[in-house]
């Protein structure tokens, strides 16, 4: 029996579920800590907001990494070619 | 199911394959530049209607260039603008049914990237010469330059990389839901899309600033005459 797909499939599972968690947990806190800073700074929400937002994006290239390996698993897989 | 990192061929020009992103991207640029052209044909000193939210949309993009970089938005407004206004309508072509968005496909996302990849070197030496961009390599010390050169290549592929996997993985999931679903079940999907397209237009448009932002103050810091003036008019600001 082939092993290849099987494999394939369940690493692409993996690496975006345990992929997810990390940034999930990085953007609640950096989420929490821009509202707190919001909430004592109102004046500053701009570039508090604006800030953030980059962050944000930072931190969620790792998830996107983990999804960007997941399809390369699925449909540009060079052990399945 | 189609794979997502695979791009539809149209037709050939020669060797050329065109596909369906490149006649997408064509057809918004062509809307782009008709569009610009057709509204800022009368242009007045007494504004009307159509004029002040023009100038109220250039004016917000102005703030925005002039905190992020703490410049004066001139040189930039062209190239910060027009890459904000073809990401988000590239996003946003995914709500006109039988249009895939061209920033879906990696080739589009990367042709960009490497558009803000040379526009950081242009403004780059345009700041500091050849001399003070190459020495910003160097910075701190020398022992960084191949960390420097390393950084330099990485973040803009981490740019290119994080748009088309966000554009991508909307268009796929929406992809998923209709053919499992039907009809009206995307549509929340779709709303979200349409803010997850915003925002990443903004963020794209936000790094490419950071990235010109740091490479000119690098340059600066190399040259102690530009450093005494930068300082100067900061502290006259």
């Amino acid at each position: 029996m082939d092993y290849a797909p099987l494999a394939s499939i369940f690493c692409a599972a993996f690496a975006v579920a345990f992929g997810a968690i990390g940034p999930a947990l990085a953007e609640g806190r950096a989420v929490a800590a821009a509202m707190d800073a919001i909430a004592r700074q109102p004046d500053a929400a701009n570039t508090i907001s604006r800030t953030l937002f980059v962050g944000l994006a930072m931190i969620e290239t790792t998830a996107i990494y983990c999804l960007v390996i997941a399809l390369l698993l699925l449909f540009a897989n060079p052990l399945l070619a | 199911m189609n794979s997502p990192l695979d791009s539809t061929v149209l037709f050939q020009i020669g060797p050329v394959q065109i596909t369906q992103a490149i006649v997408t991207t064509w057809a918004i640029m062509a809307i782009l530049v008709i569009g610009a052209f057709l509204l800022t044909r009368r242009l007045d000193l007494r504004p009307t209607r159509r004029q002040a939210a023009l100038e109220l949309m250039v004016a917000t993009l102005d703030t925005q260039i002039t905190e992020t970089t703490g410049a004066a938005p001139a040189p930039y407004r062209g190239f910060i603008g027009t890459l904000f206004v073809f990401i988000l309508v590239a996003n946003w072509s995914s709500l006109v049914p039988g249009i895939d968005p061209p920033t879906a496909k990696l080739e589009t996302d990367a042709a960009l990237a490497v558009l803000v990849f040379l526009s950081v070197i242009w403004f780059g030496i345009r700041a500091g010469g050849v001399g003070g961009w190459l020495k910003t390599f160097a910075a701190p010390n020398p022992v960084m330059i191949p960390l420097n050169i390393l950084q330099s290549l990485t973040r803009v592929f981490s740019m290119f990389v994080r748009l088309f996997g966000n554009v991508m993985s909307g268009v796929f999931v929406i992809g998923i839901v209709a053919s499992l679903a039907g009809l009206l079940v995307p549509i929340p999907l779709m709303a979200l899309d349409l803010l997850t397209g915003l925002v990443q237009a903004y963020i794209f448009a936000v790094l490419a600033m950071v990235f010109i932002t740091s490479a000119i103050e690098d340059g600066a810091r190399t040259q102690p005459n530009i450093d005494l003036a930068l300082s100067t008019t900061k502290k006259d600001s």
